[in-house]
């Protein structure tokens, strides 16, 4: 017996939690709880305190915190439940297929919830030095991009005053400029692959208008400093990813900022036997965002990576509302099965499979190239027809990519097909 | 005929803006997605403007400081100058998006506004 109930239960706080609770309530959806583990919602839009959020959403250009207010006023207004300081540290499922969660906090202690339906909206994490393989000794100073932005953002210190940043994630480059304006000299961005992993924009606003280099095809060879970082080496790596000897160069600096990736966190997914993609390190979904497990949901940064929190928004709507008609017991009938496959060039797609019978007017298929492409064409077929090949000026793997698949148009190739499986493919062509 | 090629960084889509500047006159501007974009390439080839995001520091609030942000766009090389003066400026909580943390910051005739709630 749970010590709690919830029809639905929401695991994370932050930008896909709150829009997916919020979709779902839209549908009626009345018994929602929204678990989260840091003291207030909005996860990490807090301390993202840059602007360019909420064009798509709310056609104005806010700021993370104000972004996340708006998201938290209707949590707030639609009075949806929501618990703070609460980690969950399990999922289960139990007869009939109801979902266990156990969580802990400071209050309670250990207690678990039962519910119908469960929405995976954990976000992702950093990669660490640790998963770098970063020479040299293990001084103070060194950060990951995130962590310097909750100290400066957030608890007003600063890190350190000469600053040398290795990865050109959004979260990097965002940091040069916030150091810069907090009166830190930042040397140089080092980036490992011969493109930004970041967004173009970015570059310009951050680095460029500050004079600040991104050296790509570089990486830090060398950590210099017992206690404290004195400095580190730069040196060229060559199209294997090897350092290039002889191309070294010491900066003398105080703190190194680590913005190489962020990994989705699903410990608890991967806990409840929830099926993986590898290549997103999130789970593999249907068009109804669905994962392996029925009635375990995914949505934002804990399913793959997005560059806008505009795009997780919209995202967790989806996945809210899709949870609201799975609790209903309304899941249509199932049509033909799609597997999506990507190649030439295209790493991965959310979703992978869809199932016609329960596939919107108009589904939207996100994915990333694995390279830098300049006029280039992406070409979608199903079952070998070409449904579009839309011109690309320039695609690269620091920016999400997307096409919107038609329903009458996929139905109208299908019907009256005998074949209960079929393939889309999409892969970047000449 | 001068050609420049942008990167427009009024949201993250982030177009590849074609200007085309004749004498220092915006000529036309082509590869945008939306009319910020438009404003944005003919601003950035001329007086390039910018918003200035940073910190103000807060008394008696739940965290030592607030996040704030220029109202409008000022001019880039204005960018520093607006952040000194923010360094300068201590709001006491509570504090409430849309309070104005600055009036005319650095003499840019733009206010500063708060962006995060602390109550």
């Amino acid at each position: 017996m749970a010590d709690r109930k919830a029809e639905l239960i929401i695991i994370g706080g932050g930008p896909a939690g709150l829009a997916a609770a919020a979709s779902a309530r839209k549908e009626g959806l009345q018994d929602i709880l929204i678990l989260e583990r840091d003291t207030r919602l909005g996860g990490i839009l807090n301390q993202c305190i840059h602007n360019g959020f909420g064009l798509h959403t709310f056609k104005e250009e806010l700021t993370g915190p104000e972004y996340a207010a708006r998201f938290i006023k209707q949590i707030e207004d639609e009075k949806i439940p929501y618990m703070l300081d609460t980690m969950v540290i399990d999922i289960s499922e139990g007869e009939g297929g109801i979902k266990i969660v156990t969580a802990m906090n400071p209050k309670e202690g250990l207690f678990t919830i039962e519910g119908k339906a469960v929405i995976l909206a954990m976000g992702c994490r950093e990669r660490p030095r640790g998963a770098l393989n970063i020479p040299g000794y293990r001084p103070a100073g060194i950060y990951s991009a995130g962590t310097a932005q909750y100290y400066v953002n957030i608890e007003g210190r600063m890190p350190g005053k000469k600053v040398v940043i290795l990865g050109s994630g959004d979260i990097g480059l965002i940091m040069a400029r916030r150091m810069t304006y907090e009166g830190a000299k930042v040397l140089c961005v080092a980036e490992l692959q011969p493109y930004s992993g970041g967004l173009k924009r970015n570059i310009v606003q951050c680095l460029d208008d500050f004079d600040i280099p991104l050296l790509l095809s570089h990486t830090v060879v060398d950590i210099k400093g017992k206690k404290r970082v004195e400095g580190v080496t730069i040196a060229e790596v060559d199209e294997n990813r090897k350092p290039i000897p002889g191309t070294e160069v010491f900066y003398e600096c105080d703190t190194l900022l680590l913005s190489c990736g962020l990994i989705p966190e699903n410990e608890l997914s991967n806990k409840l036997g929830v099926k993986m993609n590898p290549v997103t390190n999130g789970a593999f979904v249907n068009e109804s965002l669905e994962t392996s497990v029925p009635g375990v949901f995914a949505c934002g940064n804990v399913l793959h990576v997005h560059d806008l929190v505009d795009y997780v928004s919209g995202e967790a709507s989806l996945a809210g509302k899709n949870a609201a008609a799975y609790i209903r017991g309304e899941s249509g009938s199932d049509g033909y099965l799609i597997n999506i496959k990507t190649e030439n060039g295209v790493r991965y797609s959310v979703p992978t499979t869809v199932r016609t019978g329960n596939m919107p007017d108009t589904l939207t298929v996100r994915f990333r190239v694995g390279n830098e492409y300049r006029d280039t064409n992406l070409a979608v077929y199903l079952d070998g027809k070409q449904l579009m090949k839309l011109p690309k000026r320039v695609m690269a793997p620091g920016e999400m990519e997307q096409i919107i698949l038609v329903k009458a148009k996929v139905n109208e190739i299908l019907k009256d097909s005998d074949v209960s499986e079929h393939e889309i493919v999409i892969r970047v062509e000449d | 005929m001068e050609t420049r090629e942008l990167t427009c960084i009024r949201c993250p889509i982030g177009c590849h803006i074609t200007v085309t500047l004749e004498n220092g006159e915006v000529q036309s501007v082509t590869g945008n997605s939306c009319p910020r974009g438009e404003e944005y390439a003919s601003n950035e080839v001329t007086h390039p403007m910018r918003t200035v995001t940073s910190l103000v520091r807060l008394k008696n609030g739940k965290r030592p400081v607030v996040s704030v942000k220029t109202q409008s766009d000022v001019p880039r090389e204005k960018m520093m100058d607006v952040v000194k003066a923010l360094k300068e400026i201590e709001l006491t909580a509570p504090v409430k998006i849309g309070d104005i943390a600055a009036e005319n910051v650095a003499g840019t005739g733009v206010n500063v506004i708060v962006t995060s709630n602390d109550d």
